[in-house]
């Protein structure tokens, strides 16, 4: 089960990356709809407070952004899941949850 | 940190868990050189129209910062739950999807499952804490729009999914298209308010109404099929945590104690 899922996340990596090469260009709907209509109607969107939009460092933040988003889903999914911390007001009620 | 080795006993949830980073840093990562989000820039709407979407936001947030306070104080699962889907609405609303068919990039929200799970007061707040470290750090949004868009993607995304997860299962509509009907609403109702704002403040001296429909009408090629991509992982999750967590949908009053024979 897990190696299909693993072989199916891959193919839907190569496919996506495929298109976005292919197009070389899909903007977001930031740049194709609301930065469009705000240009026609005289509004031009300014420089972020703090601007990582340079060169690869917004690659980085992302990708700092994304290992600590699925770092804490995933300690708090084990929390929730497999260590089953429970509902109510005291842990000691909770089946199956032990207190180290 | 409890029980932080329990989990390792365990093969499945630790290679789940490496699959999962494994998928979020690829979304997060590869389509970041070639597309950008889609949350209302720094500098879009007028100062005034800014101010008044802030003054509308507040109260939500407000009222959502007391809720969490004491659904936190009478529940311990509580905060792991919040911070879960606080990860969650973070990570899949700076996540770009590519859409073929419309050659564009957009991001679900994720608030329709947040709103579901931690009810839409609580979820206005996660989703709130998500756009502002958006827009600090991640160049995605902006701190002058954080107002426009808390109100667009927390407050619509976040009441829609819930009103409208609450209003299907009251007539006994299965839990899974009930979840997949809420997270399809919760996006669409985002980008029925981001049309809303962004016509609003633009306009100018233009009338509002055929402004609008320009805009939503632009949106519909990639929110559409994000929307239905939205409803299936909402289902999906629901779905999820009703089968290893029944007692946690039932103590947030997802379901009721008796659909489960809690």
């Amino acid at each position: 089960m897990r190696s299909l899922v693993i072989v199916l996340f891959s193919i839907v990596c190569y496919v996506s990356v495929s298109f976005a090469i292919a197009a070389e260009k899909w903007p977001g709907v930031d740049e194709s709809v609301v930065e469009k209509y705000a240009q026609e109607h005289g509004r031009e969107a300014h420089e972020p407070f703090i601007n990582t939009d340079q060169g690869d460092l917004l690659l980085f933040v992302f990708l700092l952004a994304g290992t600590i988003g699925g770092f804490a889903a995933g300690y708090y999914w084990r929390v929730l899941m497999v260590e089953k911390y429970p509902s109510g007001k005291n842990k000691k009620t909770a089946a199956g949850f032990k207190d180290n | 940190m409890r029980n932080a080795n329990c989990g390792a006993r365990n093969g499945d949830p630790k290679s789940s868990g490496s699959v999962i980073l494994l998928a979020t840093g690829y979304w997060l990562l590869a389509p970041v050189q070639v597309s950008y989000a889609m949350h209302i820039s720094e500098g879009i709407l007028p100062l005034g129209w800014a101010a008044l979407w802030f003054f509308v936001a507040t109260p939500f947030v407000a009222f959502g910062l007391y809720r969490l306070k004491k659904l936190a104080a009478a529940d311990l699962s509580f905060k792991p739950l919040v911070g879960l889907m606080a990860a969650v609405v973070f990570i899949i609303s700076c996540m770009p999807v590519p859409v073929p068919s419309a050659g564009t990039c957009s991001h679900p929200c994720g608030t329709g499952i947040a709103g579901i799970l931690l009810g839409p007061a609580v979820s206005v707040v996660v989703a709130a804490a998500a756009l502002l470290i958006q827009a600090l750090f991640l160049a995605h949004g902006g701190l002058s729009t954080l107002g426009a868009n808390v109100v667009s993607m927390g407050v619509m995304g976040s009441f829609a999914g819930y009103l409208t997860f609450r209003a299907l299962r009251s007539v006994k509509i299965n839990m899974a298209i009930a979840g997949f009907m809420a997270g399809l609403f919760a996006d669409w109702a985002t980008y029925l308010a981001t049309s809303v704002e962004l016509a609003s403040g633009i306009r100018g001296d233009s009338p509002f109404l055929p402004l609008f429909w320009k805009i939503l009408i632009a949106f519909i090629p990639t929110q559409l099929p994000l929307g239905i991509l939205e409803g299936a992982m909402t289902a999906g999750m629901v779905v999820l945590l009703y089968k290893k967590r029944p007692d946690l949908l039932v103590k947030m009053g997802v379901i009721k104690a008796e659909e489960v024979g809690i």
